[in-house]
C-alpha cells in the first residue's frame, strides 16, 4: 500500500476506500494477492510431492523409511559406538554422524589453534616467518581440497612402515600403515571413581578463578590463580587414584600373522582426513584473523601500553576483544565449510555419514529417502555449529545503551 | 499484479513441465531416438573399458552392441554411459540409460524392490581374494586378522561380511573405498593385505593394475555366486523380451556352430534352425514377434558375433585376463549356458 491519496475519502473506520467496490481496497488486495500466492506455492510443492509418489509406483519402487529398521550387512571400518554387520541401517547412520561429528569438532580446535597461529605469523616482524606464512596461506588456499585428500592419502599410505615392521615408539605404541595403534585401558570402577573427582576438580577450579575474578574486581587485589589453579586440578584426582591401589592393565597390540591387533587404533583414514581439513580449513582461518587483528586501529595499542599495561594484558583485554567482533562470522562460515568439506572423506576411505548413506542408497535403491536423512543431518549440525557462534557473537557485541 | 503474473505463469508452467511423467513404452522411446543407451562400467578391462581413442571394448559392451544391432540393424547405434557402482541404479531407475550392462550381480532385491528386473546372466561369476605371493597364503580361511580392500555399495561388502561371520574370522578388517580405483590403489599401496571382488575383476585388476602381476596370486576359494548380467526398468515387456532373447540369440548361435566368420555360408545350411535362427524364410520370422526385423539374429552374429566370439576376444584364455570359459561354457560342454530354443 503506498501514500494515501488525496482523492479518495477517509471513512470513520479509518480505512482508505475508494468510491465503490471491496475489490478495490488496496488492503484487501494486498492481503489476496499474497493468499493466491501461497496457494500457488503450496500447490507447486504438493503437485511436485505427488507427481514423485506416482513415479515411484509407476516404476515399482518401494519408498519409504522401513529400511532404517533391516539388518544391514555391511563392514564398517572406523567407529565410535560398537557395530557389528548384524546392525541395521539406522545404527549404520548413527555410526557416521558419529564420526562426522568426531572429525567435524577436531577439524575445527586444530583448525582454529592452526590457523590463529598462522594468521599471527603473517603479521610478524620477522621477514621469514612472516614470507612462509603467506606462501602457506597462497598454497593452499588455491589448490582444490579434493585433490589436497587424494595427496595426502597416497603419500600417507605409501610413507608409512608396513603392518608387519611398523615403527615402534615404545609403550605400545606404533606406528604403521595400519594407523597408530596405541595401548587401550582397560576400564575399571577405580577409573571412574577417578573421573568423578577429576570432573569435581574442574569444577571446583572454574569456581575458584571466577572467585578470584570477582575478588580482583572488588578489592584490586589479585588472588594467586596458577598455582591454586593447577594443585585443585590435578592433586584430588591423583591422590585418590593412588589411595585406590593404582589399578592399571592396557590391551596392548601383539603381532599377528598380517598385522598388529589389538588396543585402540587411530586409522590412516580418519588422520588423513583431519590433517587434509585442518591444513586446508587453517588458510582460511589465518586470513579471517590477520583481518581481525589489522581491523584494530594501532591507537588502541599505543593507548593501552601509555597505560602501562604489558603486551600480553593488552592482546587478551584491548585487542583481542575488538578483533573477535570482526573475526567471528566469517570463522562461522569456515567451521561449516570444515563440516560440509568432511563429506570428502569418502574419497580416503573414512567412514563418515555421506560415505553410510551412498553405501545405504546402493544396497537399499532408496535414494530419495536416503539424501533426506543425510540433508537434515547436515542441516541440524551446521544450525547447531551457526546458532552457538551466533550466541557467543551477541555475547561480544557493542552493548548498545 | 506483476507478482500475481509471474506466480499465475510459474503455476502454469510447472503444471505443463511436471506432467504425466510414466515412460511409456521403453522400446518405441528407443526407436524414436535412433539409438540405444547403455549404461556401462567406468573401467573394468575385459567387461567395459574404453581405450585410448575412446572405443568400448568387453563382454557387456559387446552385449549392448548386439542389442542395438537386433533393434536397428546396425551395431554401432548405442551411446555409452560410464556409471559408478552407486550411479548405476539410479541412472536406470530415472531413464537416464536403457540398458545396464555393468557386471551387475542378480540378486533377489535388485530383481524386486528397484525398479528393474534382469533379463538373463551374461556371465557366471563367483567373489574371490587377491593377496600378496609374498604373504604365503594359501587359503581363503588364513585370513583371519587381514585387513581387507573392498568397494562399497556392491554385492562384494555384504558377501565379505556373512563369509569373515560364518567362519568366525572376527579379527578381520573390512576397509570400504567408495571408488574401485581407491580400493586397488590402496590394496596395491600396501594398506591392505587382501583386496576382494568378483574373481573376473581380481583377473581384470591384477592384469591392468599391478606393477608386476606375478607377485599377486588370486586364492582358489570363491565364497559367493556372482551371476553378472544385463537389467532393464521394469514395466516393458516388449525390450525386456528383446534384451533376454539378445543374449540367447548369442548362445543358440553358438550351440549350432554358428560364428561371426561363417553366419553368411551357414544362411544357405540346409538346418532348419538355424534358417529359424538367421530369418532366412520370410515365412517363419521370429523377429516381428519381438517387434524387430526378419533378420534381427543374423545381424547380431555377422556385427558383434556369437557368445564364443564375444567371450575369447574380451575375457578368453588369449586375453590378459586368461579365463577359461568353465562355467560359462555351453550346457552341452560343461558349463550353465543354456538357451530356450528360438522357434
Amino acid at each position: 500500500m503506498g501514500g494515501i491519496a488525496v482523492a479518495e475519502p477517509v471513512r470513520a473506520s479509518g480505512r482508505t476506500q475508494a468510491a465503490g467496490a471491496w475489490w478495490n481496497d488496496r488492503r484487501f488486495r494486498a492481503i489476496l494477492y499474497q493468499v493466491l500466492f501461497l496457494a500457488a506455492v503450496i500447490a507447486f510443492g504438493w503437485l511436485l510431492v505427488s507427481n514423485t509418489i506416482e513415479n515411484l509406483r509407476a516404476r515399482g519402487l518401494k519408498s519409504g523409511f522401513d529400511f532404517l529398521e533391516s539388518r544391514s550387512g555391511i563392514p564398517i571400518s572406523d567407529s565410535v559406538i560398537p557395530w557389528s554387520d548384524n546392525d541395521t541401517f539406522g545404527r549404520a547412520y548413527l555410526v557416521g554422524i558419529l564420526n562426522t561429528i568426531r572429525v567435524g569438532v577436531l577439524g575445527i580446535i586444530f583448525a582454529t589453534i592452526l590457523g590463529t597461529l598462522i594468521g599471527i605469523a603473517r603479521l610478524s616482524p620477522n621477514w621469514l616467518i612472516a614470507k612462509l606464512a603467506s606462501g602457506y596461506v597462497e598454497a593452499i588456499r588455491n589448490v582444490p581440497l579434493l585433490l589436497q585428500l587424494i595427496l595426502i592419502y597416497s603419500f600417507v599410505r605409501t610413507a608409512l612402515p608396513e603392518q608387519l615392521d611398523p615403527l615402534v615408539i615404545g609403550g605400545g605404541f606404533y606406528l604403521s600403515k595400519s594407523g597408530l595403534l596405541f595401548p587401550l585401558l582397560n576400564l575399571l570402577p577405580e577409573h571412574y571413581v577417578t573421573a568423578g573427582v577429576l570432573l569435581a576438580s574442574i569444577v571446583a577450579t572454574v569456581l575458584y578463578n571466577l572467585w578470584a575474578k570477582q575478588r580482583h574486581y572488588r578489592t584490586g587485589v589479585s588472588p594467586p590463580r596458577l598455582a591454586p589453579s593447577l594443585a585443585l586440578l590435578i592433586l584430588p584426582a591423583v591422590i585418590v587414584f593412588v589411595v585406590l591401589g593404582a589399578p592399571a592393565s592396557f590391551d596392548v597390540a601383539t603381532k599377528e600373522r598380517f598385522r598388529f591387533v589389538g588396543g585402540g587404533a587411530v586409522a590412516p583414514e580418519f588422520l588423513t582426513i583431519l590433517t587434509g581439513l585442518v591444513i586446508y580449513t587453517a588458510a582460511f582461518i589465518a586470513e579471517i584473523v590477520r583481518s581481525g587483528i589489522l581491523a584494530v586501529s594501532h591507537g588502541q595499542t599505543e593507548a593501552a601500553s601509555a597505560l602501562g599495561l604489558p603486551r600480553g594484558k593488552i592482546l587478551r583485554l584491548v585487542l583481542l576483544p575488538q578483533a573477535l567482533r570482526v573475526i567471528i562470522p566469517p570463522m562461522t562460515s569456515q567451521y561449516l565449510n570444515l563440516v560440509k568439506n568432511s563429506s570428502l572423506a569418502t574419497v580416503v576411505g573414512y567412514p563418515e555419514v555421506v560415505a553410510i548413506e551412498q553405501i545405504t542408497m546402493n544396497q537399499t535403491s532408496r535414494a530419495l529417502e536416503c539424501i533426506l536423512l543425510i540433508m537434515i543431518v547436515y542441516l541440524t549440525i551446521s544450525l547447531s555449529i551457526s546458532f552457538a557462534m551466533n550466541v557467543y557473537n551477541k555475547r561480544l557485541a557493542l552493548k548498545e545503551r | 499484479m506483476k507478482h500475481l503474473a509471474i506466480a499465475a505463469a510459474t503455476f502454469v508452467a510447472a503444471a505443463v513441465a511436471a506432467g504425466p511423467a510414466l515412460a511409456g513404452k521403453d522400446l518405441d522411446n528407443i526407436k524414436k531416438r535412433g539409438s540405444l543407451v547403455c549404461g556401462v562400467n567406468t573401467g573394468l578391462a575385459g567387461f567395459s573399458i574404453a581405450d585410448s581413442q575412446g572405443r568400448w571394448t568387453g563382454l557387456d559392451v559387446d552385449f549392448c552392441r548386439a542389442v542395438a544391432a537386433a533393434i536397428f540393424g546396425d551395431a554401432n547405434k548405442v551411446q555409452f554411459k560410464p556409471t559408478s557402482a552407486q550411479q548405476r541404479f539410479t541412472a536406470l531407475q530415472s531413464g537416464e540409460i536403457d540398458v545396464l550392462s555393468r557386471n551387475t550381480t542378480w540378486t533377489l532385491t535388485r530383481d524386486s524392490a528397484q525398479g528393474m528386473v534382469f533379463t538373463g546372466v551374461t556371465f557366471y561369476d563367483g567373489q574371490g581374494f587377491m593377496v600378496a605371493k609374498k604373504l604365503g597364503v594359501k587359503s581363503v580361511k588364513e585370513l583371519d586378522g587381514a585387513e581387507i580392500c573392498v568397494q562399497s555399495g556392491t554385492t562384494t561388502e555384504l558377501n565379505l561380511t556373512d563369509f569373515l561371520r560364518a567362519n568366525n574370522m572376527a579379527k578381520a578388517k573390512a576397509i570400504v573405498f567408495e571408488k574401485l580405483e581407491e580400493a586397488v590403489g590402496a590394496f596395491f599401496a600396501g594398506r591392505c593385505q587382501a583386496y576382494t571382488t568378483d574373481a573376473s575383476g581380481l583377473a581384470a585388476t591384477r592384469s591392468k593394475d599391478a606393477k608386476n602381476p606375478e607377485d599377486y596370486v588370486i586364492l582358489p576359494e570363491l565364497i559367493s555366486k556372482e551371476p553378472l548380467g544385463p537389467a532393464v526398468r521394469r514395466g516393458d515387456e516388449e525390450l525386456f523380451a528383446v534384451v533376454k532373447w539378445a543374449l540367447y540369440a548369442m548362445l543358440e548361435a553358438e550351440e549350432f556352430g554358428v560364428t561371426r566368420a561363417n553366419v553368411d555360408d551357414m544362411k544357405s545350411s540346409p538346418n532348419p534352425g538355424i534358417k529359424r535362427l538367421l530369418g532366412v524364410d520370410e515365412k517363419n520370422d521370429m523377429g516381428k514377434l519381438l517387434g524387430l526385423n526378419r533378420d534381427w539374429a543374423y545381424q547380431i552374429v555377422k556385427q558383434v558375433g556369437n557368445y564364443a566370439d564375444v567371450y575369447e576376444r574380451s575375457v578368453g584364455p588369449k586375453t590378459p585376463l586368461k579365463l577359461e570359459r568353465g562355467l560359462n561354457a555351453l550346457w552341452n560342454k560343461g558349463g550353465l549356458m543354456y538357451a530356450p530354443p528360438v522357434r
